[in-house]
């Protein structure tokens, strides 16, 4: 694999500009990158063009000033009724037009006059989206995604007899978040302190009960739901991108409804390794590999409850013992843990029976985030505990796991729903760093870090230790084609710019100073 | 002949009338596109006249509408950047300036100055596309020293 020359043949690219000379260019230049390029020179049409043909193409390029339509407007349609990567053009780089961009879930905001190496990169952006959904559908349930990404991965990522899907994404969780890290070596480019807006337990029942007023949630419109809501300081974005979580999370019930490879509903997990992957593949496969801290207190726990803390369990580096048992903690939620927040939060009434028989969990990390009346006291308990006995409750590794899975689904970024691994940039990855976090931040959060610091010490600037070492392979290719990451830094695109909003599975792994602000708040935010 | 064709796109560019946009669209001349730059400069002349229309227009009914002219120049610079064309964009940007004072004089100005080097360049590049033509297929991807 070539280094820094990597842009996968027959990306189907849209582009869109009212401005015809422009249109020859970039349909020039995109063809240049072996891409497959359709040109339109009205919004209108471009939205015709997506709709007619769902999934036609990967990704979406548009200018932002268009006669027919604001260009921001087109980009929050494709967001939403597609969920297509976007990005954004201009000849004006105006500070306040990128943060709409960005607001509106603009993937990245190219300056005019465009270059070659940015059109170059922007699989990026695509590989990335399709990595996101997979962890939000979740495990077997994601069949779809490009013809080339399957290709590739089949080509560079697959390896082991293991259910091929859940190795797949697996993988491809891990190729995220080598992109990203590889992204994010620049500290620079790391970290922000942007105010996020963190969808509480109460906020979001406020958004359901708003939906389900509306009725059918597909006429539901952000507008719509905000006004209902009346939380004044809520903006429509907020809730444009929270409503585009909740809807992949409702597909994604519905998909697990079919998923064949779990029993009833429990996502099963037998004592064997394998059931474990699937399950926490199941899960959402960039969570669980992320939330090793499911793998190391796996290690302690018999009774790990947590699925995610099967992620570990695959991983012989890290030498996690993942606990088979995390069939019991799912058997008692409604939706199955596997779930992210989304399940954990929708079904609350079901969940507190479930929590207080099994403390940690989901809702002991989203409690200690975002402290539910219901809670409260039980947060209070767990958390202490978990302080302490880091390594040795159960619901330990829930706690990490839970609290990145809550974040998910609590914490809508901008749309663009990846995780700051960014923050963890590989040196800061480095033990010495974890401890500095460490000590910044308490119960979660710590074992969350603790968790990071285990495949750390195995790989160097690799995240993905916990994760199969048939993907090693991949991790190769990785290592060649994060060279051409270095791009990201040197790009003066958006891009740069993105990585604190990068969420692994909306996982967020905040760097030191973010941290307690983390613990404080709550997860992210948007 | 080559030569000749070299030095007055080197002039070009030294005299400020094109940017290293330029030079990017040469590198995507190829054997499949043997004349993109001309063609794309032809595409952008055409769109270009338009938009002075647009503006002329506008200007002419007196009654100034700051936003709009404002929007017609933003869409003028942004097809002025995909050849390059500097002079023309650096006058884009004094008339957008003059349109946020709302200055409607300087404004008239400036699209006075903007119209002339607009039309310089046009000559001046079929100009050389002629003799690149003339000169032999290699020139045009040339670049200049």
């Amino acid at each position: 694999m070539e280094k820094g020359g990597f842009s996968p043949v027959g990306l189907r690219v849209l582009v869109v500009d009212d401005d015809p000379t422009w249109l020859k260019i970039l349909e020039k230049m995109l063809k240049k990158c072996s891409y497959e390029v359709t040109t339109c020179g009205l919004a209108r049409e471009a939205l015709r063009l997506l709709r007619e043909r769902k999934d036609g193409y990967d990704i979406v390029i548009s200018d932002v000033n268009m006669p027919d339509m604001d260009g921001f407007k087109l980009l929050e349609h494709v967001g939403l009724e597609l969920d297509l990567p976007v990005i954004m053009m201009s000849v004006d780089g105006e500070t306040s037009r990128v943060m709409k961009g960005v607001q509106h879930g603009a993937c990245d905001y190219l300056l005019k006059p465009i270059r070659m190496k940015e059109l170059k990169i922007i699989w990026q952006h695509v590989l990335r989206k399709k990595l996101q959904e997979v962890r939000d559908i979740e495990g077997c349930g994601y069949e779809g995604g490009t013809d080339w990404i399957t290709r590739y991965d089949e080509a560079h990522f697959l390896g082991g007899g293991e259910d091929v899907s859940f190795c797949k994404k697996r993988k491809d969780f891990d190729f995220e978040k080598k992109l990203l890290l590889q992204d994010e070596s620049d500290p620079s480019s790391s970290s922000s302190k942007k105010a996020r807006v963190v969808w509480s337990f109460e906020l979001h029942q406020k958004f359901v009960n708003a939906v389900n007023q509306i009725g059918c949630d597909h006429k539901a419109g952000p507008k719509k739901i905000l006004d209902l809501m009346n939380v004044p300081w809520l903006t429509r974005e907020n809730v444009a991108s929270h409503l585009q979580k909740y809807r992949l999370y409702l597909s994604r019930l519905e998909k697990e409804k079919e998923l064949k490879c779990y029993s009833g509903g429990v996502k099963s997990i037998d004592s064997s390794p394998k059931d474990a992957e699937v399950n926490s593949g199941h899960q959402s496969p960039g969570k669980s590999s992320f939330v090793f801290s499911g793998g190391i207190f796996q290690k302690a726990t018999e009774t790990d409850p947590k699925p995610l803390a099967s992620a570990s369990l695959s991983d012989p580096n890290t030498d996690v013992i993942m606990p088979p048992k995390t069939k019991k903690t799912r058997i008692g939620f409604d939706p199955p843990i596997s779930s992210p927040a989304f399940d954990s939060l929708l079904p609350w009434n079901d969940v507190p029976e479930v929590l207080e028989s099994k403390p940690v969990l989901y809702e002991n990390s989203f409690l200690q985030q975002q402290p539910l009346p219901s809670q409260s006291s039980y947060v209070a308990n767990s958390a202490p505990a978990i302080m302490e006995e880091e390594m040795k409750p159960p619901y330990e590794t829930p706690v990490g796991g839970s609290s990145v899975n809550i974040d998910e689904f609590l914490m809508p970024q901008d749309k663009i729903p990846t995780v700051t691994i960014q923050d963890l940039d590989p040196s800061a990855l480095s033990s010495m760093k974890l401890q500095e976090f460490s000590s910044n931040v308490t119960n979660n959060t710590e074992a969350i870090l603790r968790s990071w610091e285990l495949p750390e010490s195995n790989h160097s600037a690799s995240l993905d230790t916990d994760l199969d070492l048939s993907w090693l392979q991949g991790e190769r290719f990785l290592a060649n084609t994060g060279l051409q990451f270095q791009d990201y830094s040197s790009s003066p695109s958006f891009l740069s710019e993105l990585p604190p909003h990068l969420w692994y599975g909306n996982e967020r792994l905040p760097d030191p100073d973010e941290y307690s602000f983390m613990v404080d708040q709550g997860l992210f935010i948007s | 002949m080559q030569r000749q064709v070299a030095l007055i796109k080197q002039s070009l560019f030294d005299q400020g009338y094109l940017d290293e946009q330029f030079m990017e669209l040469e590198e995507l001349q190829d054997d499949a596109n043997p004349n993109f730059v001309e063609e794309v400069s032809a595409l952008y002349f055409k769109d270009s006249a338009r938009l002075i229309n647009n503006i002329d227009q506008a200007l002419e009914r007196g009654s100034f509408d700051f936003n709009r002219l404002d929007s017609y120049m933003h869409q003028f610079k942004g097809s002025s950047t995909s050849i390059g064309a500097s002079k023309v964009k650096a006058e884009c940007t004094k008339f957008r300036e003059y349109c946020r004072a709302g200055n409607a004089e300087g404004c008239l100005r400036t699209f006075q100055q903007l119209k002339k080097e607009h039309s310089t360049l046009r000559k001046k590049l079929e100009h050389y596309f002629q003799l690149a033509r003339q000169a032999g297929p290699k020139e045009t991807a040339r670049r200049p020293k």
